[in-house]
């Protein structure tokens, strides 16, 4: 894992001692609410229907105990003992009082956190495969580049008021874990026949009320190339982004205004006059790679006699690493998903207790590295098959051992009308009411991948144009009401889900799920997914059956 | 007479302005002037040829390219930023310096704003007419606040990657 250096360290208590020193003046009242507003929102500061929210930064989701800890103990210390993990694989704070902001920050610090570009109109926290440097499909390690990429977009002189936010993906896998198309630039590392690294560049894709999967631009970007290759592309961006309506103000209206092509021939006429004087040296490139050099790994054999053990002793083990114990590179080692969608709680959350036990786990099984997804869930990426009893059994203990990864009740939900004052309708509680109606594990695990997702208005936080089945709140004369699609995916084979009919009543929404999947059963043929099944048979039977039970 | 914080050799100070910004409707003054780009078109050459110093106000939605023929003649290009959101004009600025090499003033005008000062001055602007009352001291404090950056730019900072060579 990158370890940040001294150089590293000033910055982040340079930005800390400025913040504290924008709070002192908003206490003072030498700034009212509107000057100090655009000073928080420079480091993630919210102030959201009943509280300060602090939405923290993890770089490509990737965290160490110390850091896990850390943000428990702010959490305890400064909030009511949770934090919420986001898509944006940050963790959110939602009942900060605006005097402990400046020591929260001190204390983020101490531990190489910050809170810097989590809002604004600026380039946003960089996310990657959170089974970078576990998985044998990845051809290289995408958190080199999104490392790099976290450095060269810190306080961007030219790109820090944009025209709206800005987001930014790295995989390396053929199987995306990124929803790397669904983001303003997504990359995607590939090899050359010759060997060497380069990037496919996708560039406008985006969800809110215009959603976009992200045309490719450039086929191979010659890996240290990247940084001018994005210079180019912001600056396109700062330059023709929309200032005139905050709706089509993302680069996804600019790419789709120009066409493809255009836009692309313009990046690269800029790109050759830019030159290569962004671009990071060698050396510093091999310094980054040198940071997350893959970690030592016992030989031990493919099969776990240990784990096999537990499968056969213990059926509510065998569950769990049916679905959260995912293939690892190495022979003996799997990569374990803690799932934060437990049923009936909020997904994305975690107690501070929770933290701390997935904080001791990765230190004790796990090669002290956490990862956040942007499904919100954790992982550990490296853990010998031989110890997956031991850490089932501890994330049991605190109700972290869910068994329902990519299934029903994996469900991604913005925050909604509980916590946001964007929000149209609740989106919290919708997913819950889902999830009780798939509280058996085995009908769960019949109907198998289902990625649903929920957003309590158009903004889309919830990713829900992207689900296989969408919900999105929308009001209706002071009612929460619900639009359903189906067939989107923010993965490699990403597409923009089909509307299924007219809105549904807050009450009615789980119900209509579980139609959706007793049609699924019904229409699918073997190995077929609810989304390969809703892609040959089309909306049609879906529809009728949902709309069959309003009669 | 108005004035405007200048960075001269590394120091921010209080300095008279000896140009008078003009809008569109008023008649020119004597002396030294900043005119709008549509105006500069039409009325440049003549203003250029009766021995004053002529400076360009570019708005956000201008192309910068369109100054790029007549940028040695110029003595300031003033870049206004319309919100303190609008970032456009830190592109203009970079070009200028980077990419057309213009050597002249580069001046921040509209809702110019302390908080911005670091930008600002790694994308090369020299001159600021600030929105938020602050003064030379408050831009020294401004930007000197980081003792790194991530970046190459116009101000010529060792970026980190750099310093970590050294």
């Amino acid at each position: 894992m990158y370890q940040y250096d001294t150089l590293d360290k000033e910055f982040l208590a340079d930005r800390s001692a400025e913040f504290r020193g924008q709070v002192a003046r908003r206490l003072a009242g030498e700034l009212n609410e509107d000057q100090f507003k655009r000073l928080r929102l420079m480091n993630g500061l919210y102030l959201q229907l009943h509280a300060y929210m602090l939405r923290v930064a993890i770089p490509y989701g990737s965290l160490n105990p110390t850091q896990l800890r850390k943000l428990a103990w702010i959490a305890r210390t400064y909030d009511k003992g949770y934090g919420h993990f986001t898509t944006r694989t940050n963790l959110q704070l939602h009942w900060i009082k605006l005097a402990d902001a400046p020591d929260i920050m001190d204390h983020l610090v101490s531990v190489d956190m910050h809170a810097i570009q989590t809002s604004g109109n600026c380039i946003r926290n960089v996310s990657a495969d959170p089974y970078a440097g576990a998985t044998a499909e990845e051809i290289d390690d995408p958190r080199v580049w999104a490392e790099a990429i976290r450095q060269w977009s810190t306080v961007h002189p030219e790109f820090t008021f944009l025209a709206r936010k800005f987001k930014i993906a790295v995989t390396a896998s053929p199987k995306d874990r990124t929803a790397a198309k669904t983001h303003d630039i997504g990359l995607h590392l590939k090899r050359a026949r010759d060997g060497s690294l380069g990037f496919e560049v996708m560039v406008g894709g985006g969800l809110g009320r215009m959603p976009h999967i992200a045309p490719t631009i450039r086929e191979f970007l010659p890996a240290n190339r990247l940084l001018s290759y994005l210079e180019a592309i912001l600056r396109i961006y700062n330059r023709q982004g929309r200032r005139d309506n905050i709706h089509k103000a993302r680069i996804k209206i600019v790419v789709a205004s120009l066409g493809v092509e255009e836009f692309a021939r313009q990046v690269e006429a800029e790109w050759e006059k830019i030159g290569t004087a962004p671009d990071l040296p060698d050396t510093e490139l091999a310094r980054i790679r040198g940071a997350f050099a893959p970690k030592t790994f016992e030989i031990l054999p493919a099969v776990s006699e240990a784990l096999e053990a537990a499968r056969a002793a213990e059926p509510a083990f065998a569950r769990f690493a049916r679905n959260n114990l995912k293939p690892h590179k190495q022979p003996g080692y799997g990569i374990v998903e803690v799932s934060l969608k437990a049923i009936g709680e909020t997904p994305g959350d975690a107690t501070s207790e929770q933290m701390e036990a997935v904080a001791d786990l990765a230190e004790r099984y796990g090669q002290n590295d956490i990862r956040v997804t942007h499904e919100q869930n954790l992982v550990l990426p490296h853990v010998k098959l031989d110890d997956a009893p031991a850490v089932w059994k501890a994330l049991a203990a605190v109700g972290l051992a869910t068994p329902n990864m990519n299934l029903v009740s994996d469900i991604i939900a913005c925050p909604g009308l509980d916590y946001c004052a964007l929000a149209n309708a609740r989106a919290i509680s919708v997913a819950q009411n889902i999830a009780a109606k798939f509280a058996d594990q085995d009908r769960a695990e019949l109907v198998g991948e289902l990625k649903i997702k929920i957003s309590g208005c158009i903004n889309a936080c919830g990713h829900h144009h992207v689900g296989h089945i969408g919900i999105l709140g929308v009001d209706k004369k002071g009612e929460e009401f619900y639009q359903l699609t189906l067939g989107g995916s923010g993965a490699e084979d990403a597409a923009v889900g089909q509307a299924l009919g007219p809105a549904l009543p807050y009450d009615r929404v789980a119900g209509a799920v579980d139609t959706l999947v007793d049609v699924y059963l019904r229409e699918r043929k073997d190995g077929e997914r609810f989304l390969d099944t809703f892609r040959r048979t089309g909306v049609a039977p879906f529809k009728e059956a949902v709309y069959a039970d309003a009669n | 007479m108005p004035t405007r914080i200048r960075l001269l050799n590394g120091a921010f100070a209080l300095v008279e302005d000896p140009f008078t910004t003009v809008d569109d409707d008023t008649a020119i003054p004597p002396g030294d002037v900043i005119i709008s780009l549509t105006r500069f078109q039409a009325e440049g050459e003549r203003l250029l040829a009766e021995c004053r110093k002529v400076g360009v106000r570019l708005e956000s939605h201008e192309e910068v390219e369109a100054l790029t023929y007549d940028l040695p003649r110029l003595a300031v290009v003033a870049l206004v930023f319309p919100k303190f959101l609008d970032g456009r004009a830190y592109t203009y600025a970079r070009l200028l310096r980077e990419r057309f090499g213009f050597k002249g003033e580069v001046r921040a005008v509209g809702d110019v704003l302390r908080e911005e000062a670091g930008y600002m001055l790694r994308c090369g602007f020299d001159a600021f007419v600030p929105a938020d009352g602050s003064t030379p001291e408050d831009w020294d404090r401004a930007t000197h606040r980081f003792r790194h950056v991530y970046q190459r730019s116009v101000d010529g900072r060792s970026p980190a990657y750099v310093e970590r060579g050294e």
